[in-house]
């Protein structure tokens, strides 16, 4: 059964073909996955208000149904630690095509890790789980697993990875919380089975991946066509 | 849908036999048939007729017997009134051998044969299909006995979407003594598909492994597939071929770009303890260890040689497949000494690899043996024999394959594949230890074993 906040989120994206950061974001964390905390600002006053609440470092991604791949068009601005820095963000990000706000974001740090999910014409619903970052195409450093997961197949995900060090605190990095993580990643493939009927493909990438969380740095859901 | 007269007849019909060209594929089947298997077979042709003495009867209820299995070598335009006429007089199944389907763009008349079938629950294997191989028993295939080579019967049943595949697999399972309970071409399976035979082999004695040889699943047939072959309780090799499919649009997704159908196929099977073959070599070394022994193992091995060399190529293969190959407990490299030649104890590496040298007798390899598999360190064993040693002789693997009656962990062999070693091979096959012409295969049979999970272990 859908919640109804993944209904109205699938639904509000129908036309669009994609699901909005922010929607996607509020999808996750009804689906009891961990996000930042963020707030969508429209305006440079709100984003001004937005950063006292959440306190600096920040992270401002630009809102766009025009944008589907951010970096692409450098609409991520990391470490923004100032109400200065802030404003020079908004207005360069304001200036990208669709612009219809900004995502900010705490930032987190941590071993980042993709997650995803793909409706396979053979096999189903599978999840895929690796090395994330934006090299994850170049390293392909990944595993796949038909939904829903138990806890013994994200171990053996893990495992079969040739990045799976940096995921044991290699050379003084954090090690990653292994039960926080099987966790995100079995919660994550049991939604997927629920919505399997409404998508193509999901990435989460980055997740990041610390040794106390796992935390969904950016989400994009994107919607199998009509 | 139950295949077992399908597969398991007694009574034969060949219909489509030509009484004017005797070289027709129906010709040759019935014939096959009549002299070399121990079947009852009846040639049907709708002009009636005789065929070298025998009589062609002109439809299938003209023969006055129940058949078990139709084999259908007609033109494909004919074969759903054909198979109407089976169903009608109670066969158990069919074999439609003819080409003209779905393979030529005759998706339509592929369609109609399936819904005859489907409809009255009747098995058909095909079209455009070699039929099926069961040493000793039965062969329906298009090809004259004196063209093929052919393998014993055994444990390996082989499902293949290509016909040819099969073939070339017969062969070489032959010359690698490797035995095989069925062999079945299903072509473009529009009825009998991937599962159904596995749920059929799940219940065949004489089948202790299934490999198959894989094009693509319908959609969602993938999950189904590993759904079933998890769970027959017997190891399941497969044998993908198509990985490079184009067909790769433009994806927005990174998730999307990178699970290709391929990279999906390879990890999901692997998920579920289904044993991926990369290479023909890999084929055969799964299936001979499989085949003899069905179980899974863990990753220590222990290792005997007479040769340092062939101990640290067996120990690297090992290390590259993931295999682990632990010490010997310094107490029972003291009893292995103890129970050595005194013209080896002395000059024998005693750690893992045992190398025993090249003075060691028959007694040596019983001995360290032995002491190993009181250990419950190893999980299976590799012994490297090399016969051109004077101390080895040719009852060492009658005398080795004693005590490994008494214990349930594999022991494979490695020696090198002569025709002057062949007695050296038999003492060690005949006794159920499956043997390599290569370290290599030696180890790939271990690590087939190594990668089989029964569902219970999952």
């Amino acid at each position: 059964m859908l919640n109804t906040i993944a209904q109205e989120v699938l639904s509000d994206a129908k036309a669009r073909g994609w699901v909005l950061e922010p929607d996607a974001k509020r999808m996750m964390r009804e689906a009891g996955l961990a996000v930042p905390e963020f707030r969508f600002a429209k305006t440079n006053e709100t984003a001004l208000q937005s950063a006292t609440e959440l306190g600096y470092p920040l992270v401002a991604k630009v809102v766009s149904p025009d944008v589907l791949h951010k970096t692409e068009v450098k609409g991520v601005v990391v470490g923004i630690d100032s109400d200065q820095a802030l404003m020079d963000v908004f207005s360069r990000l304001s200036h990208i095509e669709g612009f219809a706000g900004v995502h900010l974001e705490k930032m987190i740090s941590g071993v980042e890790l993709i997650v995803g999910a793909k409706i396979d014409e053979q096999f189903g619903p599978v999840i895929l789980m690796g090395i994330g970052g934006t090299g994850v195409e170049i390293y392909q450093d990944v595993a796949l697993r038909m939904a829903p997961l138990a806890n013994e197949d994200v171990q053996s995900m893990v495992r079969s990875l040739k990045g799976r060090k940096l995921l044991e605190g290699y050379r003084g990095g954090e090690d990653v919380n292994q039960g926080k993580l099987s966790r995100t990643i079995v919660d994550f493939s049991r939604l997927v089975v629920d919505i399997q009927d409404y998508i193509e493909s999901i990435d989460l990438n980055p997740v990041i991946c610390s040794s106390d969380a796992c935390v969904i740095a950016d989400a994009r859901i994107i919607l199998r066509p009509e | 849908m139950d295949l077992n007269r399908l597969l398991k007849p007694d009574r034969v019909a060949v219909i489509g036999v030509s009484t004017s060209n005797d070289n027709h594929p129906a010709n040759v089947i019935f014939k096959k048939l009549q002299f070399r298997y121990p079947v009852e077979v009846y040639a049907v042709n709708i002009r009636g007729g005789e065929l070298h003495g025998t009589p062609v009867y002109p439809g299938i209820d003209a023969i006055p017997v129940t058949i078990d299995l139709a084999i259908i070598a007609v033109r494909a335009t004919y074969s759903p009134q054909i198979l109407e006429a089976c169903i009608e007089c109670g066969v158990g199944g069919a074999i439609i051998v003819s080409g003209g389907f779905a393979e030529t763009g005759n998706v339509d008349l592929q369609d109609r044969i399936a819904a005859i079938a489907k409809d009255a629950d009747f098995p058909v294997i095909g079209p455009n299909c070699l039929g099926y191989f069961s040493p000793g028993k039965i062969d329906t295939f298009i090809l004259p006995s004196e063209r093929l080579e052919t393998p014993r019967a055994g444990g390996v049943a082989i499902i293949s979407q290509s016909g040819a595949f099969l073939v070339d697999l017969l062969v070489k399972f032959s010359k690698h003594g490797i035995g095989v309970s069925q062999a079945v071409s299903i072509g473009n399976k529009a009825v009998v598909r991937e599962i159904d035979l596995l749920k059929f082999l799940q219940g065949d004695p004489e089948t202790n492994v299934v490999i198959l040889y894989v094009e693509g699943f319908d959609k969602n047939e993938g999950r189904a597939f590993v759904e079933a072959a998890t769970c027959i309780g017997k190891p399941v090799v497969v044998i993908k071929s198509g990985k490079s499919a184009a067909g790769r649009l433009a994806v927005s997704s990174h998730t999307a770009s990178i699970a290709g159908d391929y990279k999906v196929f390879s990890d999901v099977i692997a998920q579920h303890g289904i044993i991926e073959a990369q290479s023909e070599y890999e084929i055969l070394s799964y299936c001979k260890g499989l085949n003899a022994y069905p179980r899974n193992i863990g990753r220590n091995i222990g290792i005997i040689t007479i040769s340092g060399g062939h101990g640290v190529a067996a120990t690297d293969m090992c290390a590259s497949q993931g295999l682990v190959v632990p010490e010997i407990p310094e107490a029972v490299r003291r009893k292995i000494y103890h129970r050595l030649s005194r013209s080896v104890r002395d000059i024998a590496t005693i750690r893992n690899p045992v190398d025993l040298t090249a003075s060691a007798v028959d007694e040596d390899f019983v001995a360290a043996y032995d002491e190993m598999t009181k250990l419950s360190d190893y999980d299976a064993f590799l012994m490297l024999v090399l016969p051109y040693s004077t101390g080895v002789s040719v009852d060492i693997g009658a005398k080795v394959s004693n005590p490994s009656q008494k214990r349930i962990r594999p022991l494979v062999a490695y020696i090198p594949q002569m025709a002057k070693y062949q007695a050296f091979i038999e003492g060690f096959e005949l006794n159920g230890v499956p043997v390599s012409d290569s370290i290599e295969g030696a180890v790939l049979m271990l690590e087939g074993m190594r990668r089989y999970q029964p569902c219970s272990i999952r």
